[in-house]
């Protein structure tokens, strides 16, 4: 449906060198599916979106709709984003706010070279926006509606063309935690029911995990890893997914060998001796980087039933806050602070030993690429 | 300490400030009285001198109501209404339509050059206008003009093309000299907008000219009504083109009409007041307006403040057509006027520019106008008079604005709008108001130079107030009231950090004022008397002594200088990290 391949955007600025905003920027996005573009502020998501939708012209690369190019470097095409047929919410609305409700969902429709009738375009308008809810408030100024409203009249609007793509650019990130809650589903919601494929830029990792078939992981104007979520979450790639994707424990090491009973590495790290999970690119006296969620770090205060396949470990507890339904400890082992997150019956102590289990398969050996950067 | 404490007594405000003897307080009432006594008094006098007959020496002044009668029942009072809205409304939508244009060009295409746009459309602005006058009647008067006898010789007719003396003419000349003003404003409406409200359209696939009416200019709206307003108040009041194109032909408006009454003989000052309470209220009408829309316009006020990214349309071969109007609009409004006054101001005589006149060129009129009598006394004044007039308007308006802004002081509204009320009146108007003033109660000022300091003063008030009160805005209350918990005076917490702070809009708007000064005409030319001249009122007396090649010269001097002020000013303000607004 759309595939989008070695997409290079610069912003040229007035003085110094360009801004590379998007670098080699490759994805596919299947039929009727939810995209996500997440990452850090800055990252380049914004301009990857803007180029698919014509506002920006890249440098090079092709992107392609449906079997269209609507952007190729190589072959000198560009088609203005007039003329793409794609539906666009932008992060601030951009309702026009000298229209009612229904003129701005009718836009689109009026300005068309083909338009239909009055009848046609009142039908239409009234169809898209009792799919979101606001058919009552039709003939009211768009200035007066509440953010959540405004938001799903961003949305109508775009929709109302039927597009090709939908392409959203953090449209949840105005509202409030609550209402953003419920827009989630809702959007989740009439993207399934209309299959359209979207295009979903945000920068929040829960909403990118609620929302998406598929993600892809930005920094620095690249794409670091794109994959389902569950794979993107459990199996990141690089220490700067792990570190941006939910919080986890880093722990540097050196290999030491390749245990054939339990088929997994084994590093010396500062919590001692642990068997890891490595996708292949571990060497034999070479560094290894291993990530470990805090909910994958399992305490108990029972001793542990020994199995050799399985890390064992022991700490003291060091920090505990206390969070209503969990609670996060901090562990020393050894000299190093190991984070967990435990069930709240956990009731040991600072001060306390403890007892520590990580599953193997959960201690990941991945690429240190520097991880997330502390943007300002 | 003393002051700290009554300070933020005032500001939490309800309970009723002891007055105790502090420099806050001797300066905020020095500055309520002496704002009042300028802008109140002298309208004062005007009101009773409208009801008055004139003096003579035989008799003195009497109540009448003759001067209104005189002025609404005669037949003229009509069509001098019809002209007055006329030429105000037209010159009005003129200069909003070419600075739209102008301004849209250069914020939203990719018009090639438009990097230059800003800076060369508000050249206009430096030139005084009798001097864009007086050049565009040598280039499209029907005897003399330049571009009559152009094209005359080129279809070898004797067909008058163009007559500025007429009421397109004058039109077409005050809305091109206008035109920067809607350039400004409307540039500074299209940047307030959010850029995703017209991507949107874009992505809606509406075309360019369809973005362009349905959604830019429907959202400015609000700003393209507020600037045919100020354009309409501006060109109601401009003396110079009714007086120099319109009088001729016999066209009147209420400008030239009040300079008329007080010119003719016996001179009628009565029936100049009731012309000028009659456009008072018309400006008034204008101004109260524009000040509703202001407050509505918030309604589409859609500055967002997350990452503006202005993006151009690209206009593919248009971009030419757009290039060529730009061009146009520079050739008309700055290079052909200022040559035409530098190929004049080469002459013995004024001739039409050929070959064969070319032959005489000259810099006699350059060494003529210079030791031309009162000329070295004229720029002496003007010079004297437009730096002290825009370090007293900037200094007084930052006291007014921080009390305005920062007190509580009861009736703090009232202040605000006596210093804006100078905006209300025409030149003329306030010019007439403090000629009676001065003259009833005389003091001696009236005949000197210190009344037209009063003038300027006054008439440039607003101003001063509009620049201090937006850079105000910005300064934290907090850095005044650490300076105040430091145990600084008031005195010292306004020298040392409200001051400062001001810098860039102080500069800007002093800038302005100088410029605005020097080229100020309607009130000097009723208040300037011999040996209190004034350069633009030089400029008036060359024209009507015919003297065009000496008044080339000097005027080719005077734009040159100013042009080099202000640029020698804006660097200046650069150097000291002060961003041009
Ligand atoms: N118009 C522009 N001119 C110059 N540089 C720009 C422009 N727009 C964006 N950039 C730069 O390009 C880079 C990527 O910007 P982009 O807006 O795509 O980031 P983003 O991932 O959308 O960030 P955010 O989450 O803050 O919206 C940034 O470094 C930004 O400063
Ligand atoms: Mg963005």
């Amino acid at each position: 449906m759309l595939s989008v391949k070695a997409l290079f955007t610069e912003y040229q600025t007035p003085k110094g060198p360009p801004v590379k905003a998007a670098q080699d920027v490759t994805f596919e996005v299947p039929k009727g599916k939810f995209f996500t573009l997440l990452g850090p502020s800055g990252c380049g998501k914004t301009t990857t979106l803007r180029s698919i939708a014509g506002l920006e012209r890249p440098v090079s690369g092709d992107i392609e709709v449906n079997g269209n190019l609507v952007y190729s470097s190589s072959r000198g095409i560009f088609v203005p984003p007039n003329r793409r047929n794609f539906g666009m919410v932008f992060q601030s609305y951009a309702i026009w706010p000298h229209m009612t409700v229904f003129a701005n969902a009718a836009f689109p429709l009026e300005v068309r070279k083909n338009r239909p009738n009055k009848q046609q375009i009142k039908d239409k308008v009234m169809s898209v926006l009792h799919a979101v809810g606001l058919d009552h408030l039709a003939e009211r100024e768009a200035t007066k509606l509440s953010g959540g409203q405004q938001q799903r009249l961003a949305l109508a609007r775009a929709l109302v063309m039927e597009p090709e793509l939908l392409l959203l650019d953090e449209p949840l990130s105005n509202l409030d935690a609550k209402l953003r809650d419920k827009m989630r589903f809702e959007l989740k919601r009439i993207q399934r029911d209309l299959g359209i494929t979207t295009i979903y830029v945000t920068h929040d990792q829960g909403e990118a995990l609620a929302l998406s078939h598929e993600i892809a992981v930005m920094n620095e104007g690249r794409v670091v890893q794109i994959g389902p979520p569950r794979a993107i979450y459990e199996r990141p790639k690089t220490k700067f997914v792990a570190d941006f994707i939910g919080t986890t424990n880093f722990i540097d090491g050196d290999v030491r060998g390749f245990d054939e009973t339990a088929k997994r590495w084994r590093v010396d790290t500062p919590l001692g001796q642990i068997l890891v999970e490595s996708d292949g690119t571990l060497k034999l006296g070479g560094k290894a980087s291993i990530s470990i969620r805090p909910e994958d770090v399992e305490l108990q205060e029972a001793p542990l039933s020994g199995s050799p396949t399985d890390n064992h470990l022991s700490g003291v507890v060091d920090q505990r806050i206390f969070l209503g339904d969990f609670v996060d400890l901090e562990v020393k082992v050894g000299n190093y602070l190991l984070r967990s997150r435990a069930h709240p019956s956990l009731r040991t102590p600072i001060g306390e030993k403890i007892n520590v289990r990580m599953n193997p398969e959960k201690c990941l050996a991945i690429e240190d690429d520097g991880g997330l950067k502390e943007v300002a | 300490m003393a002051v700290a404490g009554e300070m933020s007594g005032v500001r939490r405000g309800d309970a009723p400030a002891t007055p105790r003897v502090s420099s806050e307080w001797v300066v905020t009432s020095g500055v309520v009285t002496f704002v009042a006594w300028l802008t109140l008094i002298p309208l004062g006098f005007l009101v009773w001198q409208s009801f008055m007959t004139p003096q003579t020496a035989a008799r003195a002044q009497q109540f009448t109501l003759a001067n209104y009668i005189e002025a609404y029942t005669s037949p003229e009072t009509f069509s001098l209404f019809v002209n007055s809205v006329q030429f105000a409304s037209g010159t009005a939508v003129f200069a909003l339509v070419l600075g739209t244009l102008l301004a849209w060009m250069s914020e939203r295409t990719n018009t090639p050059f438009k990097s230059v746009f800003y800076a060369t459309s508000i050249i206009p602005l430096v030139v005084p206008g009798i001097l864009f006058v007086v050049s565009w009647i040598m280039l499209a008067s029907p005897k003399i003009g330049l571009f009559n006898l152009i094209l005359r010789n080129l279809f070898d007719t004797d067909y008058t093309f163009f007559d500025v003396y007429s009421m397109s003419g004058m039109i077409v000349v005050d809305g091109l000299h206008y035109a920067p003003i809607a350039f400004l404003l409307m540039t500074a409406a299209f940047r307030s907008m959010d850029p995703s409200l017209e991507e949107s359209a874009l992505m809606s696939g509406a075309s360019t000219l369809q973005i362009a009416w349905r959604i830019t200019l429907r959202l400015a709206w609000p700003a393209v009504a507020a600037s045919f307003l100020i354009l309409f108040i501006r060109s109601i009041e401009s003396f110079e083109v009714p007086a120099l194109l319109g009088l001729p032909v016999g066209i009147q408006v209420f400008t030239s009409s009040i300079y008329d009454a007080i010119h003719r003989y016996p001179s009628n000052v009565g029936l100049a007041s009731a012309y000028a309470l009659t456009l008072l209220v018309i400006t008034s009408g204008g101004i109260w307006f524009q000040a509703r829309i202001g407050s509505q316009g918030n309604k589409y006020s859609t500055v967002t403040g997350k990452g503006f990214r202005p993006r151009v349309i690209d206009l593919g071969r248009w971009r030419y057509v757009t290039a060529a109007i730009f061009l146009l609009y520079a050739l008309f409004a700055i290079a052909m006027p200022f040559f035409i006054l530098v190929w004049s101001s080469l002459q013995r005589f004024y001739s039409v520019p050929s070959w064969a006149a070319l032959k005489n060129v000259t810099l006699r009129s350059y060494q003529s106008i210079i030791s031309y009598p009162n000329v070295s006394g004229a720029v002496w004044n003007s010079m004297v008079l437009s730096l002290s007039s825009a370090t007293l308007v900037m200094l007084l308006t930052a006291v007014l604005a921080w009390i305005v802004l920062r007190t509580r002081i009861r009736g703090r509204w009232m202040l605000d709008n006596m210093a804006s009320l100078p905006m209300v009146m025409p030149g003329l108007v306030l010019g007439l108001a403090i000629m009676i003033c001065y003259l009833t109660v005389g003091g001696g000022i009236y005949g000197t130079i210190w009344i037209l300091l009063i003038a300027y003063v006054t008439r440039f008030l607003p101003y001063g107030m509009r620049y201090n009160t937006t850079s105000m805005l910005q300064i934290h209350k907090e850095l005044e009231e650490s300076a105040a918990m430091s145990g600084a005076s008031w005195l010292q917490s306004f020298w040392h950090i409200v001051l400062p702070l001001l810098k860039p809009g102080l500069l800007a708007g002093w800038i302005y004022v100088v410029v605005v000064s020097v080229r100020e005409l309607s009130s000097s030319i009723l208040l300037y008397s011999p040996g209190s001249e004034v350069v633009s009122v030089i400029i008036w007396e060359l024209w009507q002594n015919g003297q065009y090649v000496e008044l080339s010269a000097f005027g080719v001097m005077l734009i040159a200088t100013l042009f080099v002020f202000t640029l020698v000013a804006q660097a200046i303000g650069r150097r000291y990290g002060i961003k041009e607004t």
